[in-house]
């Protein structure tokens, strides 16, 4: 049993790892800086996520599990409002984002 | 009142899970240090309905696994992006209204958008959403969402 758990353990912590790489190939491949952040997102969201999923396998049901519990909850609200927060900064600056040809609805 | 008793017992919960030690004086000090905060909330007026949302909790639970599994699977479509050899983006900018009433509602529908890979809310107000997509179909995607109507069913208006 403790085998099976260590080995789904694993596979979630390298999975995360796989996706926090990932995330930082985005990061590089993509052309300007809002599609940038769609790439953080990556590892933010799943990379982080699966991460934390391992290590609680790891932990089982003791305090360390809780905290986190509690660092994903974090994780939870407050990378979306750093994201919110760079992109609307980075527009109220008049950086136009790259836009796929013909598509921009921006102008209402 | 129950908007305070329930915030001063999360807190407390919150030091007794952090500490993880059980002896008489840290248990104490930790019911004074929940009780500090609880006066300083009250007196900065901001424990209601919004800072303090707890008739939010039943529902949101059951909201988490379905946002957990839209981003599982829309970080699975943008990893697909970024190791596409191609790069299939098609950057777009959309805008629409959502349909939640209460700022906590529109704060969840927001942060909900952005923690999904692929969308961001660039501008978040009570008319109108603006939601940078990487893709098109991501971009057309937010538009009216089962997101949108799951929102605002947690937020508990109807």
């Amino acid at each position: 049993m403790s085998m099976l758990v260590d080995v789904l353990s694993w596979v979630c912590i390298v999975a995360g790892g796989i996706f926090c790489v990932i995330g930082a190939i985005g990061l590089v491949r993509m052309p300007d800086f809002y599609t940038r952040m769609h790439a953080a997102s990556i590892t933010d969201t799943i990379g982080a996520g699966l991460l934390l999923f391992g290590m609680m396998l790891q932990a089982g049901f003791t305090l360390i599990a809780v905290k986190l519990v509690m660092i994903g909850l974090l994780l939870l609200f407050a990378n979306p409002t750093a994201t919110h927060a760079l992109a609307k900064a980075a527009r109220a600056r008049g950086l136009q984002p790259l836009l796929a040809s013909g598509d921009d609805s921006s102008k209402p | 009142m129950l908007h305070l008793a329930s915030l001063g017992v999360v807190l407390y919960a919150f030091w007794i899970l952090l500490s993880g030690y059980f002896e008489p004086f840290l248990l104490s000090a930790g019911a004074g240090s929940a009780l500090a905060v609880v006066l300083l909330a009250w007196r900065m007026k901001i424990v209601d309905r919004e800072g303090h949302p707890i008739q939010m909790i039943a529902s949101v639970v059951l909201y988490w696994p379905w946002l957990i599994k839209e981003i599982a699977k829309s970080a699975w479509d943008v990893s697909k992006i970024i190791i596409d050899p191609n790069l299939p983006i098609s950057p777009v900018l959309v805008r629409f209204k959502p349909t939640q009433r209460s700022q906590v509602g529109l704060a969840t529908h927001a942060n909900s958008i952005t923690l999904t890979p692929g969308t961001i809310t660039v501008e978040a107000t009570q008319d109108e959403f603006l939601v940078h997509g990487l893709t098109r179909a991501a971009g057309a995607g937010v538009i009216d969402s089962e997101m949108d109507r799951r929102v605002s069913k947690v937020e508990g208006y109807r």
